[in-house]
């Protein structure tokens, strides 16, 4: 991306906080600044927009099959003749909010194991990362799957499915860094002063290793999203709750009636998770210093 | 020889994973709510408490959980993964019989990606700031962001009702009759869509990985070497630089394994391709768990054959791996 | 001498940087006769390896090229030449060997085929024959059990092994010239020592023509006839060896060759004390000024030397010295 470089006074250095000079780094990346803004927006619609918009999303409203525009219902209705508005409003809910619970599930498992494995080593290691690459065997979707079928489709029970099989790589990535910021000299030095191994793993060690973790969190919360879309499309998630995936999945036998009753959440769910995946990228930026001449 | 001593030792851990997932597998059943007697009992519309334990004595459900997990999977060990009473075949039959379209579909959409994504991304290393470079970017994101099942209908709504050139769903045409290559033009033609849509997921990381490590090995100093030999550029990026670049995409691929059946799963579905991913979306909505479970394990053991195979190809590309070095 | 085998003149490379456009190489000339080996002197950055590689028509794509002069080989102006015929020429009748062993042959072919290569490339011969010379010249480098190893990969050899196998792929095709870059740097000691060794007995055998870049003062004693002292892209000082050493007539060559006692000690009566030359090479914008750029580190400077670029300066000796006071040094 090409930048006028800034005027002299500008350049000069200034002290500045960490979470200042990331935020500078970060916003030197205009593609992810505007999906900040677009992320927002979506979150902000998902919060206030039942209120602002109340049609009920399972009422039949009109006649099924309304193509966007008519009637004053802006997406059209679906085969049952509910206000597709309606639903990608509600459904917003319910995918930002389980893509998010189940990205803190996976994460939570992936940083502990990953912190055991990194910090004591030896046979513990050996042990946790077999269960990761026994993790890594399983078809993800499909294991959810599977849970799903045997324990019910409650939204607990999805953010559980969602989180349990996909915290592999988070575990990898946090194994990692610890296993690199372990033998630095400053861990040597608390560890020397007979500091407890809880606190040098989670307040000594972990904050060191989160600029990594925090981009493959944001990264986790897209792709937990698209799980479950994945899920609902499959139709084996709560069928009394909206979701976008639900409602691509619920009308895709009338695509040729009405294509946009599948177009529309979907575009939905791609737009939400290339915001995410963009301001990833620019958490990428501002947090990887090694990157940064780059 | 080394290699072989550790391609052993990858078989016999790939082995020790297959039984956990038995072991897992047992325990899904074990813990999930209804067992075996109480289908068998709705199948035959309900039944009191003394039938319900003459079944479970019958099926060895009273025994403990142990020597009914050792029974499990000495069964399994003779191909044995139960009975569907839904489908009313033995398991194992079932999967058989719906195993090689998901593994057609499975690894031709990978060997697409694989492929795709390498030439693209050999492409935009020589030239990072041209076109296919900045496609590359954005068919990345595209890639990652977009759901496959909602890529797979827009395919469908595309090529299959806006422009009839390809097939809407299924495997072949029962229509047709011919010859081996007749049938064979049929199968090809319904699986370009699931194929695409499939590839679409990994062709985007391929071509981003093989961008990045491609750029890398034409700055090494073996390929300054190569040029100082006088080669022409052709020899220089497709003999010595690209098998360079090849083994981390390799890896990649390896690791992608178990994604691509997941998605397989999707795509099966908006497609109807009569593979595991449907088998797996029917049995789960009839609730026939043996079915369900045995899908899990027979997936693992696809993923896990998929990864010896990536350890062979990346033998194949890199003297280095298994040695010493 | 003859006509010379390579004929440098003049030669301008310019370096595009984040700051503009740098001179690395600033109006450089000099000779390379029939089975002569001259050496390149002078710390890292000053241009050395970036003349090599100008002559091998190597420069960074889009980064560096020549601005003006000419590379005369056998009468043929290089800067000139087609990308094929450059193409013909590398490898060839021009070949390089790298600094690097461990990273200069590629990881994923046998060092037989790496050979084999270039053999093929150049002399149109089948697989077969050119993997018999490849096993032939695995000999002639002094690889124990050459047959057996042509098949092995580089990791399965020693870094002097590799550099070995570099120089049999460089001198596969009997090439005229033969280009070192600091062949030894990256070795041991006792390996290094082999390895001139190898370089002095097969320039014998072949006739060969060797332009050896190095900072080993020892090296060129023992193996240049002539040498070529640079600093901070320019020459400094050119001519014979011996007399160099002896008497020269730039502060940085004396500079350069006081820091080596051994070879100083050797060759004349004066014992010098240990003395590193002071200072730093000045920065690449500094690099195409008008003054000598080695005037903040010499003891000799005047306002001369601040204001005006010193002239190559012929000796009746046969050498030649860019410094405004090279009577007096």
């Amino acid at each position: 991306m090409s930048q006028q470089p800034p005027p002299i006074e500008e350049q000069i250095e200034q002290a500045r906080s960490p979470l200042s000079e990331a935020w500078e780094m970060f916003r030197r990346n205009h593609a992810a600044v505007a999906a900040l803004v677009v992320l927002g927006l979506i979150v902000i619609g998902a919060i206030i927009g039942p209120f602002l918009y109340p049609t009920d999303p399972f009422e039949m409203v009109w006649a099924p099959f309304s193509p966007p525009g008519a009637e004053g219902f802006l997406l059209g209705t679906d085969y049952l003749g509910r206000d597709l508005m309606a639903m990608i409003i509600n459904g917003a809910r319910v995918s930002l909010i389980i893509g998010l619970a189940a990205a803190v599930v996976s994460i939570f498992i992936g940083v502990t194991i990953g912190a055991l494995a990194g910090f004591y080593r030896g046979i513990l290691e050996e042990i946790l990362m077999r269960i990761t690459e026994f993790f890594q065997v399983l078809p993800t979707l499909l294991f959810s799957m599977v849970i799903v079928a045997l324990f019910g489709a409650s939204l607990p029970m999805i953010t559980l499915a969602i989180g349990i099989v996909s915290w592999t790589a988070v575990a990898r990535i946090t194994r990692a860094e610890f296993l690199r910021i372990r033998e630095l000299e400053y861990v040597m030095a608390s560890r020397a002063s007979g500091v407890q191994n809880m606190k040098l793993m989670f307040r000594v060690i972990l904050p060191n290793a989160l600029p990594p973790i925090i981009v493959q969190s944001a990264l986790m919360v897209g792709s937990a999203i698209l799980f479950e879309a994945g899920l609902s499309f499959l139709g084996l998630t709560d069928p009394n709750v909206v979701s976008w995936g639900q409602i691509i999945g619920s009308n895709r036998q009338y695509i040729l009636d009405a294509s946009y009753t599948v177009t529309i959440p979907g575009l939905a769910i791609f737009v939400t998770v290339l915001a995410i995946s963009l301001v990833g990228d620019g958490l990428n930026d501002a947090l990887n210093p090694k990157l940064r001449s780059r | 020889m080394t290699f072989i001593n550790t391609f052993a030792t990858r078989v016999f851990y790939a082995i020790i994973l297959l039984m956990a997932v038995l072991v897992l597998n047992f325990s899904l059943m074990h813990m999930a709510p209804g067992d075996v007697a109480d289908t068998i009992a709705q199948s035959m519309g309900g039944a009191d408490k003394e039938v319900l334990d003459a079944i479970r004595t019958d099926y060895g459900l009273d025994q403990p959980f142990l020597v009914q997990l050792g029974r499990y999977m000495g069964n399994v060990a003779q191909f044995d993964l139960g009975h569907s009473f839904f489908f009313n075949q033995p398991v194992t039959q079932l999967i058989l019989e719906r195993l090689p379209a998901t593994l057609l579909l499975v690894i031709s959409a990978q060997l697409l990606a694989l492929f795709v994504g390498v030439v693209l991304g050999v492409y935009s290393a020589r030239k990072p700031n041209g076109i296919v470079s900045h496609f590359v970017t954005f068919f990345a994101l595209f890639g990652y962001s977009a759901p496959v099942f909602w890529t797979g209908i827009l395919l469908l709504i595309s090529f299959s009702l806006m422009i009839p050139i390809l097939p809407v769903a299924g495997m072949r045409d029962v229509t047709i009759e011919g010859n081996f290559w007749v049938h064979f033009i049929d199968v090809a033609r319904h699986l370009v869509l699931p194929m695409i849509t499939l590839a679409s997921i990994f062709l985007a990381l391929y071509s981003r990985l093989s961008r990045a490590t491609m750029m890398e090995t034409l700055g090494s100093d073996y390929v300054r070497t190569a040029k100082a030999k006088g080669l022409s550029e052709r020899q220089v990026v497709y003999k010595h630089a690209l098998k360079n670049s090849l083994s981390p995409v390799i890896t990649l691929a390896g690791l992608q394994f178990s994604a691509v059946v997941s998605g397989a799963v999707l795509v099966e579905t908006v497609f109807s391709w009569p593979g595991l991913g449907t088998l797996a979306f029917q049995s789960i909505i009839a609730r026939d768990t043996p079915t369900i479970l045995g899908i899990l394990f027979f997936s693992a053991l696809v993923v896990i054959v998929g990864n010896l195979l990536t350890d062979l190809a990346l033998r194949l590309v890199d003297p280095r791996v298994g040695g010493k070095g | 001498m003859t006509t010379p085998l390579l004929k440098v003149e003049n030669l301008r490379i310019e370096l595009t940087t984040r700051d503009g456009v740098a001179p690395v190489i600033d109006d450089l000339s000099f000779e390379l006769g029939q089975n002569e080996n001259i050496s390149f002197v002078g710390e890292s950055g000053c241009g050395k390896s970036m003349t090599a590689l100008a002559i091998m028509g190597l420069l960074p794509e889009k980064i560096g090229r020549i601005a003006s002069g000419s590379i005369l080989f056998d009468g043929e102006d290089l800067t000139k030449a087609s990308p094929a015929r450059l193409r013909a020429i590398r490898g060839n009748e021009i070949s390089m060997i790298f600094q690097e062993p461990m990273t200069s042959l590629n990881p994923v072919y046998t060092v037989g085929e790496q050979i084999a290569e270039v053999i093929r490339e150049h002399q149109g011969l089948g697989r077969k024959a050119a993997w018999d010379m490849a096993a032939d010249l695995l000999d002639a480098v002094r690889i124990p059990n050459a047959r057996g190893r042509v098949s092995d990969y580089p990791f399965q050899m020693s870094g002097g092994q590799r550099q070995r196998v570099m120089i049999a792929m460089a001198l596969a095709c009997q090439p005229k010239i033969l280009i070192a870059d600091e062949p030894t740097t990256a070795l041991d000691v006792t390996v290094q020592a082999q390895i001139f060794d190898l370089l002095r007995d097969l320039r014998k055998d072949t006739g060969t023509s060797i332009i050896m870049i190095t900072h080993d003062m020892g090296a060129v004693a023992e193996m240049a006839e002539r040498m070529i002292v640079m600093y901070a892209g320019r020459g400094a000082e050119i001519g014979p060896v011996e007399q160099i050493i002896e008497h020269a007539r730039h502060p940085y060559t004396k500079g350069l060759t006081s820091c080596v006692p051994h070879i100083v000690s050797q060759l004349t009566e004066d014992r010098a004390r240990l003395t590193e030359v002071p200072g730093i090479v000045p920065g690449l914008k500094d690099f195409g000024k008008n003054m000598c750029l080695f005037a903040s580190r010499c003891n000799h400077r005047t306002e001369e030397c601040l204001s005006a670029r010193p002239p190559m300066k012929p000796f009746e000796n046969g050498q030649i010295a860019a410094c405004w006071h090279a009577e007096d040094v």
